[in-house]
């Protein structure tokens, strides 16, 4: 025995509480994994090991002619794009509606309570951003799909919608979370909104808006792979036609190519972030 | 611009709804071109005062004349261009962090600005020589286009006070100007604020916790204590009676340095030295 446990006054009094909210915690989880289904040990088995074993052989050697390189370097170009146009469209979305959401920048909220008119229209706008943020993507792009036909115009307009209601959802916050005193003085000294934006608020959260959305950026390059999945075109389109193919090696190629755009979205990121911070 | 308040009371938007209005009924008038210092001990409403004439408080009760207008009457866009020809300096100066001080100082200006015109002054500042001339007037001319947070506390502060050289206004409400600089400087500012003010015949209104720098500069002092008018003298006949009397168990901020919103720095840069210094 050690002299912790005999002696009281050693005793650690926030020990017990810790156990207990452990266990608590355990036990609230498992019904959940009861619900989920979830035992991962079936992985384990000879069988379905020898099944996943030889899915993952596959990928060896990844494909390196230079036919499938070409295609793949062309369909890249088109993810990137599907992602970019995307993003742009949902920029178009989130920053009005960012800006008329700001609470910062009421004018009539200076003195100290938001007139009603501006109040109401705050909600809204709030609301819009929500609908079109809980709908999936993959939802939007079986919908377009179906409108403009199979191609990428229908990913780019499934990402523009769900991803414009994201960030404009994650401007407001950023802009309401950080140092509002220089915005509220240029109010109070009679700018206009617009000008306290760009003259306050604007260079007071630079780094953080630009950091989100080269994140979102990186986000929407993965989802548009979903949404290839629904035809939506890209490389997306291609992982799926080679997976169905049992083409593991093609797979393989088209991964990797994903980790390098993930990479470089990671280096865009720290660059802005560095260069604005 | 002409000041008139007749018994206005105002409470602090963050105070609690029972909590007593931080300015009692206050009857006060400033003639235009006027030079006034607010004194009083912490708490007694100098700030809500301030708050009060730049539009930005409403009245609890009493009205509130500026220029022969009644702000509170006016449509949305009306108030908003008054607010524009009154310039109100925080006591923390209001720079974001990333911001050169050029555009800071030029922001004084945005209300005599059209929109495209500020936009287009973010991309290459316009009336770079006036934003030079008014921080030449505060010692900074080399900051000019230093970061904003590359700069010490007294610095930022003087910066912030630059911006009212450039802003088109008829009256300066300015917040505990000395609050983060020295003695020198602090003579220094005054003298600035004081003598631009005389010489564009702008009404200015000063809270200031020098008691000794508000009589050596300012014609008239305004004495608030808990909300109240304690006097309202010229600065010849505020006798050493008097601030006791308004001082009274506030003595330490009578005779000691201001209490200060941030810490008052040196002027020494806040960059750091070089490393090799060190490492010889």
């Amino acid at each position: 025995m050690n002299s912790a446990a005999t002696r009281p006054e050693l005793r650690d009094p926030a020990w017990l509480g810790r156990v207990f909210w452990l266990l608590a915690a355990l036990v609230l989880l498992w019904p959940l994994t009861v619900a989920t289904e979830f035992r991962p040990w079936v992985l384990l088995e000879p069988a379905n090991l020898r099944i996943s074993g030889r899915f993952i052989g596959s990928f060896f050697p990844p494909v390196l002619n230079g036919e499938f390189l070409a295609m793949v370097l062309r369909e890249t170009w088109r993810t990137v794009a599907i992602a970019t146009a995307g993003i742009t469209l949902a920029l178009v979305i989130a920053v009005p509606m960012a800006l008329l959401s700001v609470r910062v920048l009421s004018i009539s909220a200076l003195p100290g309570r938001m007139a009603r008119g501006p109040f109401w229209c705050r909600q809204v706008v709030r609301w819009t951003l929500m609908v079109l943020r809980s709908v999936p993507e993959l939802v939007w792009a079986l919908v377009f799909v179906r409108v403009v036909g199979l191609g990428p115009t229908a990913g780019v307009l499934a990402i523009a919608l769900t991803y414009g209601g994201m960030l404009g959802k994650v401007y407001a916050e950023i802009l309401e979370s950080g140092e509002t005193q220089p915005t509220e003085t240029l109010l109070r000294n009679g700018s206009g909104r617009l000008q306290a934006f760009f003259y306050g608020l604007l260079p007071q959260n630079a780094a953080e808006l630009s950091s989100y959305t080269v994140y979102r950026w990186e986000c929407a390059i993965r989802s548009s792979v979903v949404l290839g999945f629904v035809g939506a075109g890209g490389l997306g389109q291609q992982l799926d036609v080679s997976m169905k193919m049992f083409n593991g090696g093609e797979v393989a190629t088209m991964l990797l190519v994903f980790i390098a755009l993930v990479a470089l979205a990671d280096r865009v990121s720290a660059g802005l972030r560095r260069g604005l911070g | 611009m002409k000041l008139e308040l007749t018994g206005v009371a105002a409470r602090h938007p963050a105070a609690r709804p029972g909590a007593a209005p931080a300015l009692h009924p206050l009857t006060l008038r400033v003639a235009a071109g006027e030079h006034v210092a607010v004194i009083g001990p912490s708490g007694a409403g100098k700030t809500t005062l301030l708050q009060v004439l730049a539009c930005t408080l409403p009245l609890l009760q009493g009205t509130l004349q500026l220029g022969g207008v009644s702000p509170w009457r006016l449509p949305k866009r009306e108030l908003q261009a008054l607010r524009g020809r009154l310039f109100l300096a925080p006591q923390v100066p209001p720079l974001p962090p990333r911001q050169r001080v050029v555009t800071s100082v030029l922001a004084g200006r945005l209300p005599a600005m059209g929109l495209w015109e500020s936009l287009a002054s973010l991309f290459k500042p316009r009336e770079i020589p006036a934003a030079y001339e008014a921080l030449r007037r505060f010692d900074l001319e080399d900051k000019l286009f230093e970061r904003a947070d590359r700069l010490s506390g007294g610095e930022r502060q003087r910066v912030g006070l630059a911006r009212a050289l450039l802003a088109p206004a008829r009256l300066w409400l300015i917040d505990e100007p000395l609050s983060a600089l020295d003695p020198t400087r602090s003579a220094q500012a005054i003298s600035t604020l004081v003598d631009e003010a005389r010489a564009r015949g702008v009404t200015l209104v000063a809270t200031l916790h020098q008691v000794d720098t508000a009589l050596a500069h300012f014609p008239r002092i305004v004495g608030l204590r808990d909300g109240a008018l304690a006097f309202d003298l010229p600065a010849a006949e505020v006798s050493r009676e008097r601030l006791q009397g308004l001082y009274a168990q506030h003595e330490e901020e009578l005779h000691g340095p201001a209490p200060t919103a941030e810490p008052a720095l040196n002027d020494n840069p806040a960059a750091p030295q070089p490393a090799v210094m060190h490492c010889r």
